[in-house]
């Protein structure tokens, strides 16, 4: 089945249709409306799924995503347009330009956690760069899975945009056929695994992977706001997300006014027993539930520490003076349990953080705005924000990944058109000037070589539109300066 | 610990120290590398003579020229690349700090092909000491001269724990391939790649993978064959044809087959005399298994030009087959080698579709006049690169990504992108501990009002540039209006 999805994908995509701009406009459209018409659904299927709240959907995934598609539309033409470089004098009479074209069909695995964000802002990235797109929803979100499967062939083209589900087995036979750009989200084990099946074919990979994302927090800031921005970014989803902070790292002096914090905002936040707020959400599943759970063995939650396996509920939990070496900081949490290790200082944090693998994500919170540079230079990390969580996900501007085991390549906005486009290089000389060309012929000599020198090193000249611009402008205020200068000298 | 082990381990240790992190320094290993050209020019026109029988203009022209071309954007636009690169906010984000910061990946690996052993093995050095990266350097033991240069003399100039050179054939690099690196720089052959990718991901190791493949090149009959057929000739034999990006076979009409041959061979004589083998401007075959290997291909062909060789000397004369089918043997792999087939097609059409047949090629030439036949080679084809109407010389354009597609390659680096393809670029977002009460529309519990203001702040896209310049213009105007009123009345 997943064979012959791929051999439809490619001889739509063969065909040529994907390549007029109009149609991916449409497509882009199509698939506009549907996340429109259809929020409902998607928000019950999410309900279902991990009992995610009727507005937390919107606000964590179906803004963003409509967010991705309506920026895409308005500026296709542009990211589609050839993009002119900097020459040389060799090639100074020459058009010399970067074409971005469309790759192929590309595989994109999407993950359980947010459904439809992550598996289909590829996706407009896919369609806006002119490629088929083979798109596998994680079996784990079962109601969204069957959902999108049910959707996206009534809106956009089923051909080039099949939808294939399943789970381990369909994903290994999916992998053992040839894409032309395999986009994944998920864990670094299967990360590892879908690069060495790209191998094979020397397919390019995007791995949005994970990590165990550490969150600083200085004593001399505003502990109160901190703490509600934190546990905002903790909880949502109940811990279940990539960028979440995974646990904090603080000064002994202030960690029970951490606590405090998060206590009051917990409150503020879900009430009294969050089991009973239609905004907090529940563990994927059993296994993931059972995983979670186990990773508190040996220690009392300072805040929570409640669960309820029939409804595969946690309650927000938060621990104290947790060691590196537990459990809990073996692995990325993915849930809502909050460890707090103590370090002594802000040194002490950055080394911390420099032992381990590179997180998607780095937290800082912090007044000091020196203290924020040397954490900033001395660390490194997929994104970062300082002193909020994960706000740099939702702007499009910013390239979205990890580094190092947290993933590699990049999107979002029009780094998924380019990420998932081939730049190709353009030179389009004239067969004329040949006599330019004698110097680099044989039989070669110290004259002629010093000729060709002369024309590959002269400097640059920089033909972008941004110097075009200027130098309009400062020729029209040099003019109407000029033009001003008469007008008082003749008026004297 | 093997030596390849020790050489990552002192590699990565010296990374940690922070050294690299400072634009004077790496600054300085640039200016020190640009130095190691130039003092020792000679002795690596020499390794090249002896690896690849390459003239001392020829090694200056292909290898070192663009080299120190490299080295010098690198030293001056270092500073400028290395800067945080701003980027557009949203109306949530308009008062904080919004930018992309370039960062040091950590220890790169740097696999060296053989056919320009200074160029593609020195060129990603440059983007990588620029970056701040330290990186293992792999000469290919295929061309040992360059290589035992390169291991003896590098030191003296580099930071020897920071840029270490490790020699070596397969085993060694499959040592080191074990090892952990942060990014892995490949040249060479499709074949490898994959074994370089495939050991790559075991570490989840980000690659760049500059491969080959068969470039074609595609001659309209209606452009100037002379001109054509010297820079077609010009790009097939430099190097003795084991150029990665060299025009592998020719397609066009029969019509003008043999004037192609004819102004090839003109070309041919212009520039190698009518003894190549004597001249000192045609280079060998690298080795005997490259030799046999490309003498092979010539079987079942008819030959039109050449086809003489010298074994002892790891000589081919510039060769031009003709009448070659896409069965052919010359047809069935990357010839790189002096072997250039002629494949008859009875238009653009069909040599269109003779192209995406294949494997995506490094790069595409298109020889032609008319620019809407060009354009429709663009549009209808993908490859690398593609130039119209000469070859090679993209490579020569420090600002076009150079790089491959598909079998070709993946990843591309030259001038700004060695330094992007070797760096992380960190999104960062630098928010104030204030104005929180913004933020109360994104917390729960949660209400379809808080939603409304949540999807104005999330969804308006702010463009702070077009706004500060049309303030500019504004004040500009106002500026005008007031100087002719008050001297115009």
């Amino acid at each position: 089945m997943e064979r012959q999805a791929l051999k439809r994908a490619r001889e739509a995509f063969l065909s040529g249709r994907t390549r007029p701009l109009e149609f991916r406009l449409q497509q882009l459209t199509a698939l506009q409306s549907m996340i429109k018409d259809r929020h409902t659904e998607i928000a019950t299927a999410l309900k279902q799924d991990i009992n995610r709240s009727q507005y937390d959907t919107p606000l964590l995934e179906l803004i963003s995503l409509e967010n991705e598609i309506t920026l895409a539309i308005a500026k296709l033409a542009e990211w589609a347009a050839p993009r002119p470089v900097e020459k040389n004098l060799l090639t100074i009479s020459d058009e010399v330009y970067i074409q971005p074209e469309p790759l192929g069909v590309v595989l994109i695995i999407g993950a359980w956690n947010y459904p439809w964000a992550v598996t289909l802002i590829p996706l407009v990235g896919a369609i806006a760069a002119g490629n088929a797109a083979i798109v596998k929803p994680s079996e784990l979100s079962e109601y969204s899975s069957l959902l999108l499967r049910a959707m996206l062939p009534r809106y956009l083209d089923q051909d080039l945009y099949p939808v294939v589900t399943g789970g381990v087995t369909e994903t290994q036979e999916l992998l053992k056929q040839r894409f032309d750009h395999v986009f994944y989200t998920g864990s670094s084990t299967v990360g590892k695994l879908v690069m060495e099946a790209a191998s094979r074919h020397l397919t390019p990979v995007t791995l949005e992977l994970g990590g165990k994302s550490p969150c600083y927090i200085d004593k001399n800031c505003d502990l109160r706001v901190a703490c509600r921005r934190i546990t905002w970014g903790k909880f949502a989803n109940c811990g279940q997300t990539c960028i979440a902070p995974d646990y904090i790292l603080c000064e002994p002096s202030i960690q029970n006014r951490v606590v405090e914090g998060i206590r009051q905002t917990l409150l503020e936040f879900y009430g009294v027993d969050p089991k009973c707020s239609p905004d907090y959400s529940r563990i994927i599943n059993q296994r993931h539930f059972n995983r979670v759970m186990s990773l508190m063995e040996g220690y009392t939650a300072v805040l929570g520490g409640q669960s309820d396996a029939s409804q595969r509920y946690i309650a927000p939990t938060v621990l104290k003076d947790v060691s590196p070496h537990s459990r809990l900081m073996q692995e990325e949490i993915f849930g809502p349990l909050l460890p707090i290790v103590t370090v002594s200082d802000m040194d002490d944090a950055i080394r911390f953080i420099s032992e381990r693998e590179k997180p998607l994500a780095l937290y800082i919170f912090c007044s000091d705005k020196k203290a924020i540079k040397r954490m900033l230079d001395e660390t490194t990390s997929g994104g970062v924000t300082v002193n909020d969580v994960m706000i740099h996900y939702t702007l499009t501007s910013l390239p979205f990944g990890g580094v190092g085991q947290s993933g590699m390549g990049r999107y979002h906005g029009k780094h998924t058109f380019d990420q998932l486009s081939h730049q190709r290089a353009c030179l389009v000389r004239s067969l004329g000037m040949e006599s330019v060309n004698l110097a680099r012929y044989p039989p070669q000599d110290r004259q002629r070589a010093r000729r060709v020198r002369l024309a590959l090193t002269s400097p640059m000249i920089d033909f972008s539109k941004r110097t075009y611009v200027w130098a309009v402008c400062v020729t029209i205020i040099a003019f109407g300066l000029f033009v001003t200068l008469l007008v008082i000298l003749l008026i004297q | 610990m093997s030596r390849e082990q020790l050489a990552v381990q002192r590699a990565r240790k010296s990374f940690q120290t922070g050294k690299t992190k400072p634009l004077e320094y790496r600054v300085h290993q640039l200016k020190s590398l640009q130095r190691f050209i130039t003092e020792k020019r000679k002795d690596i026109a020499e390794a090249v003579k002896k690896d690849l029988y390459k003239s001392e203009h020829g090694t200056e022209l292909f290898e070192t020229l663009g080299l120190e071309g490299e080295i010098n954007l690198a030293v001056e636009k270092l500073a400028e690349w290395a800067a945080p690169r701003p980027v557009e906010k949203n109306l949530f984000t308009i008062s904080d700090e919004v930018y992309i910061q370039p960062e040091p990946l950590g220890v790169v690996l740097i696999i060296g092909a053989w056919n320009y052993p200074w160029a593609v093995t020195l060129q990603p050095l440059v983007g990588a000491i620029a970056a701040g990266n330290a990186a293992v350097i792999k000469p290919s033991d295929v061309s040992p001269h360059s290589a035992k240069v390169m291991e003896e003399l590098l030191p003296l100039y580099l930071d020897k724990d920071l840029y270490p050179v490790v020699t070596g054939g397969v085993t060694e690099t499959q040592e080191l391939l074990k090892q952990r690196f942060d990014h892995v720089f490949y040249t060479g052959s499709s074949t490898v790649g994959k074994l370089v990718m495939e050991a790559a991901s075991r570490h989840l190791t980000p690659v760049t993978l500059e491969l080959g493949g068969k470039s074609p090149c595609y001659i309209d009959k209606n452009c100037d064959l002379t001109v054509a057929c010297r820079r077609i000739t010009w790009g097939k034999f430099v190097n003795c044809g084991q150029t990665c990006i060299a025009p592998d076979y020719i397609l066009c009409e029969p019509c003008i087959q043999s004037q192609v041959i004819e102004e090839i061979r003109k070309s041919i004589k212009e520039f190698y005399t009518d003894n190549p083998k004597t001249f000192e401007d045609y280079g060998r075959i690298v080795n005997q298994r490259h030799f046999k290997r490309v003498m092979a291909l010539m079987d079942g062909s008819k030959i039109a030009i050449g086809g003489d060789s010298d074994e002892s000397q790891y000589y081919i004369a510039p060769t031009v087959l003709q009448d070659v089918t896409g069965e052919s043997k010359a047809m069935q792999e990357e010839i790189f080698g002096p072997v250039l087939p002629i494949i008859s097609v009875s238009g653009v059409d069909e040599a269109i579709q003779f192209i995406n047949e294949r494997e995506k090629p490094l790069a595409l030439y298109i020889f032609s006049p008319d620019n809407k036949v060009i354009r429709r080679v663009i549009a209808e084809t993908s490859s690398g690169a593609l130039l119209a109407n000469d070859c090679l010389v993209h490579f020569t354009v420090s600002a076009l990504p150079f790089g491959g597609v598909g079998n070709s390659g993946m990843g591309r680096y030259h001038g700004q992108h060695s330094f992007d393809q070797l760096s992380h670029l960190r999104s960062c977002l630098i928010k104030k501990l204030n104005m929180e009460g913004v933020n109360t529309m994104r917390y729960p519990p949660h209400t379809a009002k808080k939603l409304g203001w949540a999807r104005f702040f999330l969804l308006k896209q702010v463009n702070l540039g077009k706004l500060r310049r049309m303030a500019l213009l504004a004040t500009l105007a106002a500026l005008a209006a007031f100087v002719v009123q008050r001297f115009l009345r």
